[in-house]
């Protein structure tokens, strides 16, 4: 083991490598309910060459590769399950192009969501990325591997993996991979009209090789911005609410959301819905026209728009959310889990009551919601579930309440998201067996050594 | 339960239904504003009761202080007419219900009723108004907004409760009687619609107006004239107190300003539009915030004064994109004294 240290050292010097008791602590584990891991080795890469003949040297010895963003899964994907090396990607931050005129960017693997924002605010104002609601220290490639979503994934074009414009990727066996128009040309304006390979590294929780480099779309900015909060006390009708809302084509952002604190939203739905726009008047056309989507329901009395408060609507606009984070702190000790599941529109009130159900049956606090995602096809419904990570009870319950919502989001025709060993075994025991045919298969192809990220997207042994 | 105080009869016998005629929002012809009494009278329902915005404006027409707006809230509740959505009632009716979390604090005179406005502390401050103690939060807010939500049952059902925490936690331990109400809505609560509804108030209300003119002229040698020229933004529960209005002239006197001459002021004050929001009479609601701010503009003012926190936050910022500096009355005065 001392040569593979050694060689580490050698590749990216010996500030970069660590296999201190406590940084392998810290490494082995995120702030979900997932059991801790143990690295042998915490590696942190500056360069392509370098995740390179890392990935040379960890398959030549058949030790095992994590690669790891900024850590924030929540559902342990980053945690090494069989060991070897994590991969933090932190360093290779660099922003690489910005492309005013053709809208995309650039960037290095390790970019952070907050670095990329503040770049675009302060060199690029009129345009920005879809941000997720995540700390801000969350990456760009990490997010897209996970299939994420985010502030413009219901007007611009659906899951920030359907926003990359090109890829670069260090294979399992060490060859390194550009895809997209970047393969052919030096422009990553598409993935189209080539036979689009980037869907082999996304979604597969780093199981098919090492993002390095992402090309990501931008969207334009506009100055004026807004927040419509639709209150509703009926969640059967929110999938039509949320349909008649998304038509309108005015919504840039639209989130479902419930909760039991404070006290005067128990009960109810509510369905924020953010309007942007250049000027006063189009913002005016833009809420009116929001407005009279849902005006049957306004006529009937049943659900309105409720008056927010200056300060309320800030919090609100902000990107990303501070809500969750403060949410994730009820409890206190340090634990928060996360559940999301990519389901239809129409399997929210479903949703609901499972989450509910499920909460009260774990005993445990929860916030639930739902952002849309790609105008209306689908929504990433997501389980909050806060808990004192010192308090060994907690975490077995919202465990239990974790395995249940992912079964209820199987159950109403959803399929849970970024989700954990457990749960990605539920999913596939569902899956077409021809189609985890066709997964093994272009893994064992990519991955001949079986050294990447092992433990996930395996059928149970 | 208390009942409204409201004469059938004077209202009967009303030649000039000033409170429908005058109205701001309705354009009902003589006969068909005497339909809409008597349908009122008899409690039956009518255009009226969906047709009120709620400005509060008719308590101050009616010539007999009769209460048509109280009674328009009455039957608006009785036969289960909402002005606002359903879940917004409930919820807002949750949001402002009393929490049960007073601290007691020994309390001094003069005691400054701050309503639900906790972040409007800042403003009790300086020479005029920072020896005076100040309660606020929902265990002592008067609830009268509920008049908008048709809900005087929720006001009934309040008020003791807050008069009476108002009472045990700061006043009689303080040997305190009269309570300063820095936003209308409080003073209108106690002085109007608390007899109106045959209920007792155990201390004496004292209007923000009325304790600012006597400090100012407490400190009349402090004061450095301002020389400002303010559009005054008059709020819907000042029509409960029209008596009032008159101080704000006194106020603007002792401090150099001047009340620029405004459509929408005194007894043709326009609503700020807050409420119709609530109600989702949208394009109304961004009507009143246009006229209000044009007519601002247009009277040559500099300064859009307000007194009512939610009329602020409500035209402010429109306001100040349109070049006029927003500012509390108590703000104004302040200034005056250079705190």
């Amino acid at each position: 083991m001392n040569d593979i240290h050694d060689e580490l050292v050698r590749i990216v010097g010996a500030a970069y490598v660590s296999r201190a008791e406590e940084e392998l602590y810290i490494y082995g584990r995120d702030q979900g309910v997932q059991p801790p891991g143990r690295p042998d080795y915490v590696v942190l890469p500056a360069t392509t060459e370098e995740v390179r003949r890392i990935v040379l040297l960890a398959g030549e010895n058949g030790v095992p590769v994590v690669p790891m963003g900024g850590g924030l899964v929540l559902s342990g994907l980053s945690v090494p399950l069989k060991g070897g090396i994590v991969l933090d990607m932190k360093r290779m931050n660099r922003i690489l192009e910005v492309n005013e005129l053709s809208h995309y960017c650039v960037v290095e693997a390790g970019t952070s969501q907050g670095a990329l924002q503040a770049y675009l605010a302060r060199r690029h104002p009129a345009l920005k990325h879809s941000v997720p609601d995540a700390p801000p220290t969350a990456t760009i490639a990490g997010n897209v591997a996970i299939h994420g979503s985010g502030h413009l994934s219901q007007s611009e074009g659906g899951f920030h993996s359907e926003m990359v414009t090109g890829l670069e990727v260090v294979l399992p066996t060490g060859e390194v991979c550009r895809l997209g128009s970047c393969s052919t040309v030096d422009k990553w304006f598409s993935r189209a009209p080539l036979p689009d390979l980037a869907g082999l590294f996304l979604g597969w929780n780093g199981t098919t090789g090492v993002i390095t480099k992402v090309g990501l779309k931008l969207f334009p900015s506009f100055p004026l911005k807004d927040v419509l909060m639709f209150m509703t006390e009926d969640i059967d009708a929110v999938p039509e609410v949320i349909s008649r809302i998304v038509s309108t084509e005015m919504g840039e952002d639209i989130n479902f959301f419930v909760t039991p604190k404070p006290a005067y939203f128990d009960g109810f739905q509510m369905t924020n819905v953010h309007v942007t726009a250049r000027t006063p008047r189009e913002m005016k056309l833009r809420q009116a026209l929001v407005r009279e989507s849902v005006q049957p329901y306004l006529d009937r009395k049943e659900a309105g728009f409720l008056p927010l408060p200056a300060h309320m609507k800030g919090n609100l606009l902000a990107a990303p959310q501070k809500s969750l984070s403060e949410f994730a702190d009820i409890r206190k000790g340090g634990g928060f889990e996360y559940v999301g599941s990519i389901m239809p529109v129409e399997s929210i009130p479903g949703a609901y009551r499972a989450g509910l159900e499920i909460a009260a049956r774990n005993g445990v606090t929860y916030s639930m919601g739902a952002r849309v995602v790609g105008r209306g096809h689908a929504v990433m419904f997501y389980y909050a579930f806060p808990f004192n990570r010192a308090d060994e009870g907690e975490i077995l319950q919202v465990r239990h309440a974790l395995e249940a919502a992912n079964r209820a989001a199987l159950d109403l025709g959803g399929i849970p998201w970024k989700t954990e060993v457990a749960g990605q075994r539920m999913i596939l025991a569902r899956m077409d067996p021809a189609t985890v045919a066709l997964m093994e298969r272009l893994r064992a192809l990519l991955d001949p050594h079986g050294i990447m990220n092992p433990g996930n997207w395996e059928v149970a042994p | 339960m208390t009942e409204l105080r409201w004469n059938p009869e004077i209202c009967a016998a009303c030649e000039t239904v000033d409170c429908l005629e005058k109205c701001q929002y309705v354009r009902y012809s003589p006969e068909q504003a005497r339909g809409e009494r008597d349908r009122l009278i008899r409690g039956e329902e009518t255009a009226i009761l969906t047709d009120c915005v709620t400005c509060y404006a008719c308590e101050e027409y009616c010539p007999h202080h009769n209460h048509p707006f109280y009674l328009i809230v009455e039957r608006q509740e009785e036969l289960g007419i909402h002005p606002v959505p359903k879940p917004i009632e409930k919820s807002q009716v949750l949001m402002m219900g009393p929490k049960g979390r007073i601290v007691p604090e020994a309390v001094r005179a003069p005691v400054i009723n701050l309503c639900y406005f906790p972040m409007m502390k800042g403003a009790i401050r300086g020479r005029l108004l920072g020896d005076a103690s100040v309660i606020v939060g929902s265990d002592i807010f008067c609830n009268l907004m509920f008049l908008h939500f048709a809900r005087n049952s929720t006001i009934r059902e309040r008020l003791p409760l807050m008069m009476r925490n108002i009472m045990t936690h700061y006043l009689t331990p303080g040997g305190v009687d009269e309570l300063v109400c820095y936003h209308d809505e409080c003073y209108g609560t106690y002085t109007s619609w608390a007899p109106a509804f045959g209920i007792d108030v155990p201390f004496r209300p004292v209007h923000l107006f009325d304790f600012l003119n006597r400090r100012l002229e407490a400190h009349a040698g402090e004061i450095k004239p301002l020389g400002l020229k303010a559009a005054y933004q008059r709020p819907c529960s000042n029509r409960l107190c029209p008596e009032t209005d008159a101080w704000v002239d006194a106020i603007f006197e002792k401090i150099g300003v001047e009340r620029t001459e405004r459509e929408f002021d005194h007894g043709n004050a326009l609503c700020c539009g807050g409420v119709m929001e609530a109600q989702q009479r949208f394009d109304l609601a961004e009507s009143n915030r246009e006229r209000n701010i044009a007519d601002m503009k247009a009277s040559g003012a500099t300064v859009a004064a307000f007194n009512c926190p939610f009329c602020f936050f409500t035209l402010a910022e429109k306001a100040a994109q349109a070049g006029l500096m927003p500012v509390m009355m108590s703000d104004l005065c302040h200034m005056a004294l250079g705190d």
